[in-house]
């Protein structure tokens, strides 16, 4: 009762400035338009998986307690000034090389499991760490420095992306790893790194290709050729992206109805809980389903520019552009993907595909977006 | 100083990063726009294709065997049924460790080498989903102690099938043959829609020749299935038609009677009715048990069957080729009466031997000293092999064929089972064909005494006698007597009537058929061993040299048969029908190296029209020995 009467106190409280309905977000350091996204697609997100799961309540109650926990995580880490991380951004990027090495190191002793850290009340990925991490660091660096880059600045922000990288790659997770790349390259991007410089890059990339080839493993390799022609192995490698596409293709504009999708269901469509729950939305909801479902992804990468147009300093736009960006790609490849316009990159659908520890790392993000949108000191300019 | 910097570089930074802000959007705008395209071309352009695949993953068309047609004699006997039997399945996907499973099996139903090598064949010709049969026909204790263990075997099964049965085993089998398993040949010919779900198919006999009526057509079964094929649930059903039921015109009780007095020998009786052309009774004697076939006889088995030196997989009613010896007669005399060659009256004198004017080979009678003067009644009786030397001599081979076909003998006789033979007639034009050398004269007396190139089956000989019997009117021998549609009522099958035999003065008929009742009736005639019956008979004896002895007129006695090897006795044959005035059976016996032809036929005939001997149930498959009609007890 006191927490609430104190919050209306504060409502009512003349120093907080606009309305008093702004106020009270404010004062708790939610972005509204951000949380109204986020809880939208969360919804959907719930719907999709209770039929994707074959109505399977446990798994949908075990989701509602990974989001419950998304939802404290984002409160927290929305309550922590933008100033606090520019202030810790380079530790914390150092303890997360730290972590990631430590991983390694005790994943060889524990033979496999190369990607989690436990410590003991849970367990603890030092990559979607890095995520987050990596940005903060670059950002504050470019910040400290001027703009538009310098040739050593970007080659140093290039090993700076690259140790956690490789580190990543390793384990091997080779989608986080592409996703830690996206996280640095983004900032580099929004940081003025020329079109130019880009072109050429992507040039070198593509060029190394064969290279890369020899680094995959096995398993990698077949995801890539399965991808240039699924057909090749169509009851192995290749049986994933056809059976996306038939429940995809299946579902038409407006689908076969919710919990009537019949390759889900019938177990014909793999991992419809997590990687290919796309697919499922596609098979029960059509086109329409997706396109609902993808708007209401653009408006929370909508709300991300804004809230990066609209931050106070170089540090903070930097951070939330590239938050932004990585939120992007992670939904665009997975949908790519599942979709068979992308290989088989094994990435969750953020925000829907079932699992904990991808959850807790979006929540941080937006909650970082949140703090930098109402942490602003309201400049008259 | 470095703050003002600072703040310009900021004001410079703003735009830079709001212009990269504006720049990715219009980036990733166009990659949604490229997402959306995709997902309009997957559910919109391509939605009927997608469906189409979606709904053959889950939607399963699973044919549905329909139950075959059963067989019944003329009496509603039934000769051929389906009997549930139990089988044991093994899903091999299911399987990790195989040979441990199959270990775990055999403790609890013992598994044959056989069955183990069967499996693994099977195993590489089947899908890894599909259930592949590890042993069939289980016994109920071997079921009862399996599902006792079944929760120690997932994978593993009992399935209930229909199978084909013959419970007059060995009795029909020449006549019903059977079914077994589709091989790949008979695979090309099927519809393999409607073969869809059956295993089996008619591999001989009634079952091959009658397959389509048999077997009904296909149903379905449109199930759901899971990713692992597995059916969920039923949606829609469309029941196999079964095939039809068959009503043979065979009389079960007549042909295990054939078979009592054919037993212990080698040879074929074929019993038709005259007036219809209905198969009675068509036996081949030794036999088999078809229902070893069915589910895929054994090598062991196989191999005694097919190296007894009885031959009983040798269908002799419908393929044994045999000499006609001196049944030939009756049909050689029809032709001689009625194309004026002979009549009745015409008599030669028989001194034991015949000479052609421009040989000097002398053909010997096969008795000795000769007969005297003989009459076509009395060469009938007698068998005079001179009188018949002149008569073919005089008709000359090309009208001695001409008759002989009108008969029906050398082609098929259009009998409703496909293993017929046509036998041979033999003519100029064959020899040189088959032989590569001309004619002679002598083959021609020789034909005319049913020796040298000519032969005939069981069946061809039953149907000519049957042509006589009616006086020339000739019916397509058959053994379809009615077709039943399950649940509707029989179909009776009209016989077919041939071109019949058409004589100029039909009284011939009676001449000859007089001549045949006199083999029987009059003195010295050759069917003494037939005995005096209580009813008429019109009959003919034969004896015929096997082809191992090459030249008849050698001087083997053949009062001395004993003294030779069996296999290179004389077969003996015997043609009747009876009553003479009214037929209702007409016979050809063909017994390979014996002479017992004449008792046989006799044994056969007094059951058919005069009752069973004994009132005792007829058990089929009986092989009690019968010997000779003495034991006869006639009602």
């Amino acid at each position: 009762m006191s927490f609430t009467s104190a919050l209306k106190n504060r409502l009512t409280k003349p120093e907080s400035a606009g309305s008093g309905y702004h106020s009270f977000w404010q004062y708790i350091h939610i972005d509204v338009p951000l949380l109204t996204s986020i809880i939208l697609l969360i919804t959907a997100g719930l719907i999709i998986l209770y039929s994707a799961s074959s109505q399977n309540l446990a798994l949908v109650e075990q989701q509602v307690l990974h989001i419950g926990l998304g939802l404290v995580v984002m409160l927290v880490f929305a309550q922590i000034h933008p100033s606090t991380w520019q202030r810790w951004a380079l530790w914390i990027y150092l303890l997360g090389i730290v972590l990631l090495i430590t991983v390694l190191a005790t994943g060889h002793i524990g033979k496999g499991a190369e990607r989690w850290l436990n410590l003991g009340f849970m367990r603890f990925q030092p990559s979607e760490m890095m995520k987050l991490a990596l940005p903060m660091f670059l950002a504050w660096h470019y910040h400290r420095i001027h703009l538009p880059l310098s040739a050593s600045a970007i080659l140093f922000s290039i090993i700076i992306i690259f140790i956690p990288v490789l580190l990543t790659a390793k384990q091997p997770d080779l989608s986080t790893a592409l996703l830690l790349i996206i996280a640095g390259g983004s900032v580099l991007l929004l940081a003025g790194l020329s079109w130019y410089l880009i072109g050429t890059l992507i040039t070198m990339g593509a060029l190394c290709a064969p290279l890369v080839w020899y680094i995959l493993r096995d398993y990698q390799r077949q995801r890539v050729l399965t991808f240039l022609n699924p057909e090749r192995d169509p009851l192995g490698a290749g049986y994933h992206i056809i059976q996306s596409k038939i429940a995809i293709g299946s579902g038409g504009l407006f689908g076969k109805g919710w919990l009537n999708g019949t390759q889900s269901h019938l177990q014909f469509l793999p991992e419809h809980t997590t990687d290919f729950i796309f697919a499922v939305c596609g098979e029960e909801f059509g086109l329409a389903g997706n396109l609902i479902v993808i708007c209401i992804f653009m408006a929370i990468i909508g709300r991300g520019l804004y809230i990066t147009m609209h931050a106070q300093d170089t540090f903070n736009r930097l951070l939330a552009g590239s938050l932004t960006l990585t939120f992007f790609v992670s939904f665009f490849v997975n949908m790519g993907m599942v979709t068979g316009i992308l290989p088989v990159a094994g990435l969750p659908l953020p925000l829907i595909s079932y699992g904990g520890s991808s959850m807790m790392t979006l929540m941080a993000t937006f909650g970082i977006l949140m703090s930098i949108q109402t942490h602003r000191k309201l400049l008259t300019t | 100083m470095r703050k003002r910097v600072a703040i310009k570089d900021h004001q410079q930074e703003i735009q830079l990063i709001n212009r990269r802000c504006i720049s990715t959007l219009v980036i990733m705008v166009i990659l949604v726009l490229l997402l959306i395209a995709r997902l309009v071309w997957l559910q919109l352009i391509n939605h009927n294709h997608f469906t189409t695949l979606s709904q053959k993953n889950w939607l399963d068309l699973v044919p549905l065997e329909p139950t075959r047609g059963l067989i019944y004699d003329r009496n509603g006997l039934l000769l051929a049924e389906n009997i549930p039997v139990y089988s044991l399945d093994i899903i091999p996907n299911k399987i990790s460790n195989m040979p441990k499973t199959l270990a775990d099996i055999a403790r609890i139903v013992p598994l044959s080498d056989d069955d183990i090598a069967q499996f693994h064949r099977e195993l590489k010709q089947h899908r890894r989903f599909d259930e592949v049969t590890l042993k069939l026909r289980l016994s109920e204790e071997e079921v009862a102690r399996f599902s006792e263990n079944q929760y120690r075997l997932p994978g593993v099964r009992v399935k209930a099938h229909l199978i084909r049965h013959y419970p007059f085993v060995n009795s029909l089998s020449h006549v019903l043959g059977y079914v077994g398993r589709i091989n790949i040949d008979e695979l090309k010919e099927i519809d393999t829609t409607n073969y869809s779900a059956s295993n089996y198919i008619g591999k001989l006999g009634i079952e091959k020749f009658y397959e389509d009526e048999l077997h009904g057509t296909v149903g379905y079964e449109q199930a759901e299935n899971d990713a692992s094929g597995q059916a969920l649930r039923v949606l829609n059903q469309i029941k196999p038609v079964p095939g039809k039921n068959l009503y043979l015109t065979l009389d079960t009780k007549l042909q295990a009677e054939v078979e009592k007095a054919l037993a212990g020998h080698r040879g074929a009786v074929v019993a038709i009715q005259p007036a219809t052309g209905q198969i009675l009774a068509m036996v081949s004697e030794p036999s088999y048990d078809p229902n070893l076939f069915v589910a895929g006889i054994n090598n062991k088995d196989f191999q005694a069957l097919q190296e007894s030196p009885d031959r009983p997989l040798y269908n002799r009613a419908l393929r044994g080729l045999y000499p006609y010896g001196s049944t030939i007669k009756p049909f050689i005399a029809v032709g001689g009466l009625d194309l004026g060659v002979i009549t009745p009256n015409y008599a030669i004198s028989d001194p034991g031997w015949y000479k052609l004017p421009t040989s000097s080979h002398i053909f010997h009678d096969h008795k000795r000293g000769g007969h005297g003067t003989v009459n076509l009644f009395r060469a009938v009786i007698v068998s005079c092999d001179t009188y018949f030397f002149d008569l073919a001599h005089r008709l000359g081979i090309q009208r001695l064929d001409n008759v002989l076909q009108k008969f029906g003998f050398g082609q098929l006789t259009g009998v409703d089972l496909d293993e017929e033979l046509p036998g041979v007639l033999a003519s100029p034009a064959w020899k040189r064909k088959v032989k590569g050398v001309s004619w002679y004269e002598g083959d021609t007396l020789n034909s005319g005494i049913g020796q040298g190139f000519m032969q005939v089956t069981a069946l061809q000989l039953a149907t000519g006698v049957a042509i006589i019997a009616n006086h020339g009117k000739r019916f397509i021998p058959h053994l379809l007597l009615a077709e039943q549609t399950p649940g509707q009522s029989l179909e009776m099958q009209a016989s077919t009537q041939h071109d019949p035999v058409k004589l100029d003065n039909p009284a011939n008929w009676n001449i000859v058929i007089n001549a045949m009742v006199g083999v029987i009736m009059a003195p010295g005639g050759t069917g003494y061993h037939f005995g005096k019956a209580l009813y008429s008979v019109a009959a003919k004896t034969g004896t015929a040299q096997n082809h191992s002895i090459k030249v008849y007129n050698s001087n083997i006695d053949h009062e001395d048969q004993s003294a030779l090897p069996e296999k290179l006795r004389d077969n003996s044959l015997f043609i009747a029908f009876a009553p003479v005035d009214k037929p209702k059976i007409a016979i050809a016996v063909i017994v390979e190296n014996d002479l017992g032809a004449p008792q046989i036929a006799r044994q056969i005939l007094d059951y058919y029209l005069l009752g069973p001997p004994l009132v005792l149930p007829i058990a089929p498959a009986n092989n009690t020995k019968v010997q000779g009609t003495a034991a006869h007890v006639i009602h």
